[in-house]
């Protein structure tokens, strides 16, 4: 059902989704996806809204448990070991897959803690240079550090809109993830601060495996290098980011990059 | 001129009023169907209609304030209260008397001299009765008159009725204030005479409370004042025995509510104990003496308590503690609610556990709410009496052991009060000088949380 492009270099398969079928109570809202995140490379999820991209997003770390009606069917694995096998360790598991929000939410503390919080409750840190140097390394690795190293006891709420996501993806990489997943994450931002962020993850790519979600067709083709097009909770295409926007394979994948619904 | 009557008076007005103003302004679209009205023909009547009504009902609400003062005035100037007793207690009584017979609420005189002043009494009240209603009707009429004079196609009567209507709900919210700043100047003044007999430094130091109303009111013992032990038995029972119990489990039950209990729970247990906040504090009472205050007893007695008290602190203090768990939980379990859910869903996603997320992220963002929730549970626990009175006995005790009977500031308000003294001594006074001391504090109490809470709050918008 989905068309994948032949011309794929062979890459290492960080998650590895099989027949994947999610269900909000009776309601289908993921049919039989199968797909692969592979390692270190950016990979968007593209399609309209509704289709069902942040509810497969969200299968990847199982924030979907935390959906009461939400149900989960086939295989979904990490590193080969699949995440939906009984006595998986979610808890584990979320370090591993970090997430991203559509809207920032930093906690209501102060920037310090909101990165030292995941190190903490994880016991990343043996003491508090360690913690320090945590906090320190994640704020530099999402660009944020010059513009907060004077005010790391303000409050996090108290930061502009992309400084505050920013800050959400240094609170994600303080706790050395193997997996980003980023649900729209410039959606509610202005350009400059787009661009800040589309920059950030040009640069983490080669360290971790990503996933966005995103609305634009200028990001994906920005920062991915690989693309899903969903649609009505099917993935109909998947292969490079730069075959699926020029040279589309199925109708409804031209359909909607030329903007013709969605 | 009673209040019922003075008040159907003004509503007949006004709907007269409301009726011809309508009219007046249907007039104006029947004389000139083409014109623009500025405000439709309800607004007119309602205009008219208020600016009969209120002038009425504020002089009617000052009347009743002011005519007794200027009856017993008239009463004094006329000649049969020539020979009234210059001063005092026995004047008084002659008054009140002579008043009573002549209003009709008492039949007959006892003391022969009130019967001159009936008579008296009942033409100044006449009188003035007739004054009231013929002033409140003159300012019915004029109030009226200019406003139905004002009625114009393109009067605003609208806007003109919101503006009433706003001056009307600021009349309203400052009741509520004048009557709290009433009550607190009149315990101000009783306070101030109860520390003209006793030396204030007595009072609020001195560790021996047994205030005598027998003794004579002349020369009272500073030493028996000392309020201490009560205000400690307030603090033992109220803020600490009781929030010992009712912190953690009323916040245990907001969690629980909030983040673990099926909603369908939720909709049975939340309601349900709501409801304990709205048993009377009599029914805690009797649980408390008949139930709770011989058990704790006899296991004092068990673990070789040598003649424990019936009546003990801990007994009180411990349903005191339930009595006010709804008021920790609700208050908490709403602002916990409150928190945003992606506050929630970010710590998951962070592989914090549901418990990590609870402690390190929901209460700490709710912690505004909780603390509200728990300053109101120790006003409401500080206040309390019935729960004391009937488990934790009248005896002032100053001491750390929970078995023994204390008491606390409101019960001995309450029995000083109620006592045989009379209004001039000291022990009856001492219950205004408590009350006031008590209100001061729980003031203290709510404007150091206020600060505390502005200080640690974690805004999550
Ligand atoms: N919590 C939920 N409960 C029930 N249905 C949901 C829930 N979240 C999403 N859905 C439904 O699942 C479908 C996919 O939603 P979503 O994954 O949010 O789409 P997208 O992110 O692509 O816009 C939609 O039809 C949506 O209505
Ligand atoms: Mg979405």
């Amino acid at each position: 059902m989905t068309v994948i492009h032949d011309n794929l270099e062979a890459t290492e398969a960080k998650m590895r989704a099989r027949d994947v079928n999610v269900y909000y109570g009776d309601k289908q809202a993921i049919d039989s996806v199968s797909i692969d995140i592979p390692q270190k490379y950016v990979t968007a999820f593209i399609g309209p809204s509704g289709c069902g991209k942040s509810t497969f997003l969200r299968s990847l770390n199982r924030m979907n448990d935390t959906i009461a009606s939400a149900r989960v069917e086939g295989t979904i694995e990490l590193d080969g070991e699949d995440i939906y096998k009984s006595g998986m360790d979610v808890v584990q598991l979320r370090a591993r897959v970090g997430m991203v929000f559509q809207k920032p939410n930093p906690f209501p503390k102060s920037i310090y803690d909101n990165i030292a919080y995941g190190p903490k409750i994880h016991g990343f840190a043996e003491d508090k240079d360690d913690l320090d140097a945590i906090v320190e390394r994640s704020l530099v690795r999402a660009g944020l550090w010059n513009e907060v190293k004077d005010r790391l006891a303000d409050s996090g709420t108290a930061l502009s809109g992309g400084q505050q996501q920013r800050l959400c993806i240094a609170r994600a990489i303080a706790v050395d993830p193997e997996v980003i997943l980023m649900d729209e994450p410039c959606s509610a931002l202005d350009p400059i601060a787009t661009a800040k962020i589309e920059e950030l993850i040009d640069d983490l790519a080669g360290r971790y495996a990503i996933v966005i979600v995103t609305h634009s067709m200028q990001q994906a083709a920005r920062v991915s290098q690989r693309t899903a097009f969903f649609h009505l909770g099917k993935v109909v295409e998947y292969g490079r980011t730069s075959d699926i926007f020029t040279n589309p394979l199925e109708e409804r994948t031209k359909d909607y990059i030329t903007g013709r619904y969605g | 001129m009673s209040p019922a009557i003075l008040f159907l008076l003004a509503l007949g007005l006004a709907l007269a009023g409301w009726l011809a103003a309508r009219a007046r302004a249907w007039s104006f679209r029947t004389a000139e169907p083409g014109v623009r009205m500025a405000a439709r023909p309800t607004y007119h009547a309602w205009y008219v209609a208020l600016w009969i009504a209120l002038p009425m009902l504020l002089f009617g609400v000052l009347w009743t304030i002011l005519a007794p003062n200027l009856v017993n005035q008239a009463v004094l100037a006329s000649p049969e209260a020539a020979s009234l007793p210059a001063f005092g207690f026995q004047r008084d009584t002659i008054l009140s008397e002579a008043r009573n017979v002549a209003s009709g609420a008492s039949s007959a005189v006892f003391n022969p001299k009130a019967q001159a002043l009936v008579e008296p009494f009942r033409e100044a009240m006449t009188r003035y009765a007739w004054i009231g209603i013929a002033v409140s009707l003159v300012l019915a009429f004029l109030g009226g008159a200019w406003s139905f004079l004002k009625l114009k196609p393109d009067f605003r009567a609208r806007t003109r009725v919101e503006r009433i209507v706003m001056a009307i709900l600021l009349l309203a919210s400052l009741i509520a204030v004048l009557t709290t700043i009433g009550i607190v100047v009149s315990l101000v003044f009783e306070t101030i005479r109860f520390f003209g007999m006793v030396n204030p430094l007595d009072f609020l130091f001195g560790l021996h409370w047994g205030p005598d109303p027998m003794s004579s009111a002349e020369n009272p013992d500073s030493s028996r004042y000392g309020a201490v032990p009560l205000f400690w038995g307030t603090i033992f029972i109220g803020a600490i025995i009781a929030m010992i119990v009712a912190i953690p489990l009323g916040l245990m039950s907001a969690i629980y509510l909030t983040q673990y209990a099926a909603p369908s729970m939720r909709r049975w247990v939340k309601p349900a104990l709501e409801i304990l906040a709205g048993v009377p504090t009599v029914v805690y009472g009797y649980f408390a003496a008949l139930t709770i205050a011989p058990s704790i007893r006899d296991i004092a007695l068990f673990f070789g308590a040598s003649n424990p008290s019936s009546e003990s602190a801990l007994a009180a203090g411990l349903v005191m503690g339930v009595m006010i768990i709804p008021f920790v939980s609700s208050m908490a379990d709403d602002s916990i609610a409150a928190v945003p859910s992606a506050m929630r869903d970010g710590s998951l996603a962070m592989g914090a556990t549901k418990s990590e997320t609870i402690r390190k992220v929901l209460v700490p963002a709710a912690l505004p709410g909780i603390v509200a929730g728990v300053m109101l549970a120790v006003s409401r626990a500080i206040g309390e009496t019935m729960i004391v009175v009937m488990a934790a006995s009248t005896a002032a005790n100053l001491s750390a052991n929970p078995l023994e009977a204390m008491t606390t500031v409101t019960v001995q308000i309450v029995a000083m009060l109620t006592g045989e003294g009379s209004f001039d001594h000291p022990a009856t006074l001492s219950a205004f000088a408590l009350g006031f001391v008590l209100f001061l504090v729980t003031l203290a109490l709510n404007f150091i949380a206020l600060r505390v809470v502005k200080r640690f709050r974690e805004a999550y918008d």
